[in-house]
């Protein structure tokens, strides 16, 4: 008798008690159920939400790979053990120690995103007796990459718990809720601790508890030393775009997130619609502050000239525009539904991400918040869009009737 | 007397002014940062509803239905008044912290809505009472959020470091813990009243509106 066996059998057991949800959820996430529709026409599609999902997490196991190598590869440079390293297949890039070092810093992460929000995911299946849903597999994937690799785990555990409960199961639990969970546990981080969700600290790791002492190594994030009008020293755009920079987990490399996005839009999981016009409402913006840049409206000393000065197809490669539309964006629950919808609920973020990237110098990275004000606005998108339809078509049937 | 008990009693729970019937959140939301202030706040607004229902309670006769809003007004902006003179007199530093929020107990709608429901109907007596019961319903909730925002987010309570030192990273701080910068701003208020009411409702299903 097969694992699959007992698990079945143990769904039979527990059928209709308070356990039957937790048992159900851990048989259809491993093998697929016996059960089938009995009665009546179905369209029969693979695309269930399992299949959404795992497509999503295949998508981001790349950047999660990359983001293990390049914490270690950030801590070693900074330290100054390693040179930097050339190119993205460059000789001290894709090391053992780098490896060593980040899966360190990095598993845990994982760990505990996984682990709290299954567990409150289970509970509240038990609690509530419905069924384990899949919603939570993705956004524990995305949670560890759009953290800074230091950030404590106790801290990641409460704020998993406040995003699931409150930006989800509130609501009603996967498919009804308004925010994307993923960024909630983010924005709760960043408003409930500051000190370790911006600064020029927790970006590399062990830059934190090295502060002060004569070892001391600067954390600081691309975004965050152009918003002091400055810059960092030996980071070009084929680093950036390479992702060999300071940053959040997995946001880095632009490259494998662009690879990302192919895989998704070629196997029709994300939405094109709202990658591409979130890309242009970033560039619209960028243009718009190069364009005053260039008017000669402000000088240089002006607090805003750092990033409004940045080339505007710059502002793609630097900070986490790029993983935002790709897969926080996309996230079919929480985006616009309609297609015309999409196109403006893309370019709005993509525009937004860009002015508080530009306006906050308190807190540069402004596409988790732009993402979540669209996230509020997206039914009120789609309302005016259906009633634009509706519109359109009554003029026509009036042309006809008349 | 059964009767009379439940006008005290009915408010703290199954009719509370804030999470059942979600008055007065502003002022739930906007001074909750800390349990002192919560308190007082508390306080004052017992003060006015208890007094005010008694003075519109024994007016009830005598006042013209077409401007009795405005007697309401009056009534309340006096009581206002003395409770903010004598929070200036003797605790000139917490009604700083309080700022316009005592003022503002004047468009409390909890009061406005007593005067209007009750007050005007009902004996002096039994004004009070309901008086009385609706300023405690809304006493209990403004300290439970006071309670768990100053001791989540401050790690204090009255002023009293509870859980350490966050400097000196004495107590709880020690081990790496650090003050929940989210509990002490208003939105978090506004998640831990519904927190309460969901709590509430869930305990009691009878509460729940379809």
């Amino acid at each position: 008798m097969g694992l699959k066996e007992k698990l079945h059998n143990l769904k039979e057991k527990y059928k209709g008690k308070k356990m039957a949800p937790a048992f159900n959820a851990l048989h259809t996430f491993l093998y697929l159920p016996n059960e089938t529709t009995h009665g009546g026409t179905h369209i029969k599609a693979a695309d269930d939400l399992k299949r959404t999902m795992n497509t999503v997490i295949l998508a981001l196991v790349p950047c999660l790979i990359f983001g293990i190598f390049n914490a270690g590869y950030q801590h070693f440079l900074a330290t100054g053990e390693i040179e930097a390293s050339n190119g993205f297949l460059g000789s001290t890039f894709w090391t053992f120690d780098n490896l060593i070092h980040g899966a360190w810093k990095v598993l845990p992460l994982v760990i505990v995103s996984y682990g709290v929000g299954l567990a409150v995911e289970f509970l509240f299946a038990v609690i509530k007796g419905h069924e384990v849903e899949e919603g939570y597999l993705v956004t524990g994937m995305l949670v560890p990459l759009i953290v800074p690799v230091d950030i404590p785990l106790w801290m990641l555990a409460v704020a998993v718990v406040f995003g699931v409960v409150i930006g989800k199961e509130v609501f009603g639990g996967t498919g009804m809720n308004i925010l994307n969970p993923a960024l909630t546990i983010r924005a709760f981080l960043f408003f409930a601790y500051p000190t370790w969700m911006s600064g020029d600290k927790v970006w590399v790791s062990e830059a934190v508890e090295r502060a002060g002492t004569a070892d001391a190594i600067s954390g600081e994030t691309l975004l965050g030393a152009y918003a002091q009008n400055s810059t960092l020293p030996n980071i070009d755009q084929w680093d950036m775009f390479w992702g060999l920079i300071p940053g959040s987990v997995g946001e880095t490399s632009k490259f494998l997130i662009i690879i990302g996005a192919l895989f998704l839009i070629f196997t029709k999981i994300g939405s094109w619609r709202i990658m591409l016009s979130t890309v242009i409402g970033a560039l619209v913006m960028g243009l718009i502050f190069n364009g005053v840049v260039d008017a000669g409206w402000i000088s240089d000393t002006s607090k805003f000239y750092g990033l409004m000065s940045v080339p505007f197809w710059q502002h793609l490669i630097i900070g986490s525009i790029l993983f935002g539309a790709v897969y926080m964006a996309t996230d079919p629950v929480t985006a616009a539904q309609t297609n015309k919808g999409k196109w403006i609920y893309g370019f709005l973020i993509g525009f937004i991400s860009i002015m508080i990237r530009v306006f906050n110098p308190a807190y540069p990275e402004g596409v988790f918040l732009a993402i979540l004000l669209m996230n509020v606005f997206a039914p009120t998108i789609d309302h005016y869009v259906i009633q634009g339809n509706v519109k359109k078509r009554m003029k026509r049937l009036k042309v006809k009737t008349a | 007397m059964a009767k009379d008990s439940k006008l005290i009693l009915d408010p703290l729970t199954d009719n509370n002014p804030i999470t059942i019937q979600v008055l007065g959140i502003c002022s739930a939301l906007a001074i909750t940062a800390e349990l002192e202030a919560s308190i007082v706040m508390s306080i004052s607004v017992l003060f006015v509803m208890g007094v005010g229902n008694v003075v519109i309670s024994l007016m009830r006769n005598i006042i013209p239905s077409k401007i009795r809003i405005i007697v309401q007004l009056i009534v309340v902006a006096t009581l206002v008044i003395i409770v903010d003179q004598v929070l200036k007199a003797y605790a000139y530093e917490l009604s700083k912290t309080l700022g316009a929020f005592v003022g503002l107990i004047i468009t409390n709608c909890i009061i406005m809505g007593r005067f209007e429901a009750f007050a005007l109907g009902n004996g002096p007596w039994r004004s009070f009472l309901d008086g009385i019961g609706n300023a405690l319903g809304y006493a209990i909730i403004l300290i439970i959020v006071g309670f768990f925002r100053e001791l989540l987010g401050s790690g204090t309570l009255l002023g009293i470091q509870i859980l350490g030192d966050p400097v000196a990273k004495t107590g709880l701080y020690a081990y790496g813990y650090e003050n929940n910068g989210f509990m002490l701003l208003s939105p978090m208020a506004l998640i831990v009243v519904g927190i309460i009411i969901w709590v509430q409702r869930s305990r009691n299903r009878a509460l729940i509106e379809d």
